[in-house]
């Protein structure tokens, strides 16, 4: 018994220092932080450097700003030509509009593969975005970013509502609070989202959406879709609580456990003895 | 609690029946019959033991019985303080909840005291009532028989067989408009003829919903859907069951993704292709369209259509391909019907098959 012990004990101090196998696992974080650190400094650098210059930029200039940031951020899967690849699709002829919903919601450039490009921080300036979308429509003729007189949320709601019961609802529910599509896509809740990236949203069909172009629903149609959605933003709802707008799931969950729970707990008092 | 049998007490004065003795041809007399496990023991409750306890309950109860009158006189006050005003949604709302709150929360407070003051204050006692036997004396069975004699006797039913007769067939006949009315339950007319076809014919504008405006081809741009119904809807006298059978979806898809059957290469425009909205499992919107890998999904349940083979299903119950509509140009670029719906649209239905 004594012998077994010693016999451990001299392992385990074989074990320690360099020939640790806890050693390499230490080597490879420290060195992945510190060529992580440097990365991050340098191009956080380079941001803010590109930040700054684009302020009085001219149209060429921003074209050749935008070439550079797509160089650095999108090639990758778009290719520099931005023709496309296997990993992303060719944005000659998406216009700035969808450039700047895409890099606008933060939706590009994309963290992974998977089935939909998800909402995130938003990773360039608005300057940044804008010298991008101007390349990205001087490589094709695409939809242009909406005019303001489209997005002052002040058109017919009523008219709003029925097209986007007729052309939305059935993805991103009647309330706007969004739903699911097949093998993992969804459609995103539009609360919060802004009018121009609806607008544009319509005009480019990001991702699995459908494009809805002009001659499909207006400019002043989108107007009223936006005046909709941003009415059921300002209103509350007039039936009380709206439990996330889901429809028949989350109320019937609600009535499941709240309503037969109270009924449960009224019975099981009723029959119970009085202490 | 040694006095509970006292036969004075309330409660206890029940009609008792001793078990009738059965006679072993008739019944099954089970050889180990299970034991009569008795009454719970007797439990004594703390307002029993104590006065003090006893008083707290009493107010407790006459609490939520007062606290009832306030409840429903908060839900008069209610009434009055917020009055539905014409046009105004938001005051039937508040008029409606808070009166619904006073009402409910009136009648539960008396329940709640009536039942605590039932369990907590009023005499516990166990007793037991035996049930009733289910046959009459012999007496009360003879009485029967014999006002049932003298009834057939005086009235002469037995008798007089043309007015029994009569009386029958009278109730007969009474009871068959009841059941021919059931036919009503059915169809009103038959599904074969009015499920078979919807308003699409050759020629027939698609145009949008719901304005109406007819469909340049140039107009639908690659990703494109829209949603589609045909011309002549808008001045249909029956607009919604109409719809329900010709609402359209039309996509624009690149024409190398599509893989038409062969046969119908020339129902679509240019990779424009017009496919019914109505889900072939039981009826929902089918609108649910993916412009990258081109599905349709059915909200309903998740019936999954692939739009490149011609809408077949690759998920979900339904078990149909979604009904194509047939479609062209005209000479001014509008796109047009070539035909109806070759198949009915939606759901199965009872001799859907027939020719």
């Amino acid at each position: 018994m004594f012998s077994s012990s010693k016999a451990t004990a001299t392992a385990g101090r074989k074990r320690v220092g360099r020939r640790s196998p806890l050693a390499t696992v230490s080597l490879i974080v420290v060195g992945l932080l510190t060529t992580g650190g440097a990365y991050a400094l340098f191009t956080s650098t380079a941001t803010a450097e590109t930040g700054s210059g684009t302020t009085s930029a001219v149209s060429q200039d921003k074209v050749n700003e935008g070439q550079k940031l797509f160089a650095a951020n999108c090639a990758t899967c778009h290719n520099m030509s931005g023709s496309g690849t296997t990993e992303g699709p060719s944005l000659i002829g998406v216009g700035a509009a969808a450039v700047d919903f895409q890099v606008g919601t933060g939706r590009m450039p994309a963290a992974a593969n998977g089935p939909q490009a998800l909402e995130k921080p938003v990773q360039f300036t608005n300057e940044q975005i804008q010298a991008m979308a101007a390349y990205v429509a001087s490589l094709g003729t695409g939809p242009s970013e909406p005019q303001s007189k489209y997005l002052k949320e002040n058109g017919n709601a009523a008219n709003g509502a029925e097209l986007f019961r007729i052309n939305c609802a059935m993805c991103h529910n009647v309330a706007g609070a969004g739903g699911a599509l097949t093998e993992g896509k969804f459609a995103p809740s539009l609360k919060g989202v802004s009018s121009k990236h609806i607008y544009e949203a319509m005009l480019t069909g990001p991702q699995n959406m459908p494009v809805f172009n002009d001659m499909n629903i207006t400019p002043q149609d989108k107007a009223d879709i936006i005046t909709y959605l941003k009415y059921l933003e300002k209103n509350p709802s007039p039936g009380g609580f709206q439990l996330g707008d889901l429809g028949p799931v989350s109320e019937g969950l609600f009535i499941w456990i709240f309503g037969l729970g109270a009924i449960v707990a009224i019975t099981v008092w009723l029959t119970a003895r009085s202490h | 609690m040694a006095d509970h049998d006292d036969e004075t007490l309330a409660g206890s004065a029940v009609e008792k029946a001793e078990p009738q003795k059965i006679s072993a041809g008739t019944a099954v007399i089970p050889a180990d019959p299970f034991e009569n496990p008795g009454e719970p023991q007797h439990h004594i409750r703390m307002t029993d033991k104590d006065p003090a306890e006893e008083k707290r309950a009493a107010r407790q109860v006459s609490t939520l019985f007062f606290a009832s009158i306030v409840f429903s006189c908060l839900a008069v006050a209610a009434y009055i303080a917020f009055p539905i005003k014409d046009g105004d949604t938001g005051s039937i709302r508040l008029n409606n909840l808070f009166l619904g709150l006073g009402i409910a929360l009136g009648l539960l407070a008396i329940g709640i005291g009536a039942v605590h003051w039932s369990k907590a204050i009023m005499p516990a006692r166990e007793i037991t009532e035996q049930r009733h036997l289910t046959r009459g004396s012999d007496a009360t069975r003879a009485k029967a028989v014999e006002v049932f004699e003298l009834g057939n006797k005086e009235s002469g039913f037995g008798r007089r067989s043309l007015i029994r007769n009569s009386l029958f067939g009278a109730l007969f006949a009474f009871i068959l408009p009841g059941v021919v009315i059931f036919r009503d339950l059915g169809p009103k007319v038959d599904p074969n003829v009015v499920l078979r076809h919807t308003l699409w014919k050759k020629g027939m504008h698609l145009t949008l919903d719901p304005s109406g405006t007819r469909i340049k081809a140039a107009d639908v741009t690659l990703g494109s859907a829209f949603h589609v119904i045909p011309e002549s809807l808008l001045d249909s006298e029956d607009l919604l069951e109409e719809k329900a059978k010709a609402a359209v979806l039309l996509m624009r898809l690149k024409p190398e993704d599509l893989h038409e059957p062969e046969g119908r290469e020339d129902w679509q425009y240019n990779g424009i292709v017009a496919y019914s909205k109505i889900c072939t499992h039981v009826g929902c919107p089918v609108a649910l369209y993916e412009q990258q890998t081109h599905h349709l999904l059915c909200p309903c349940h998740q019936s999954t259509f692939d739009v490149t083979e011609n809408c077949k299903v690759i998920f979900g119950p339904a078990s149909r391909p979604l009904p194509q509509l047939p479609i062209t140009v005209d000479d001014q670029g509008y796109l047009v019907a070539q035909s109806d719906f070759h198949e009915p649209v939606g759901p199965s239905f009872w001799e859907r098959d027939r020719a």
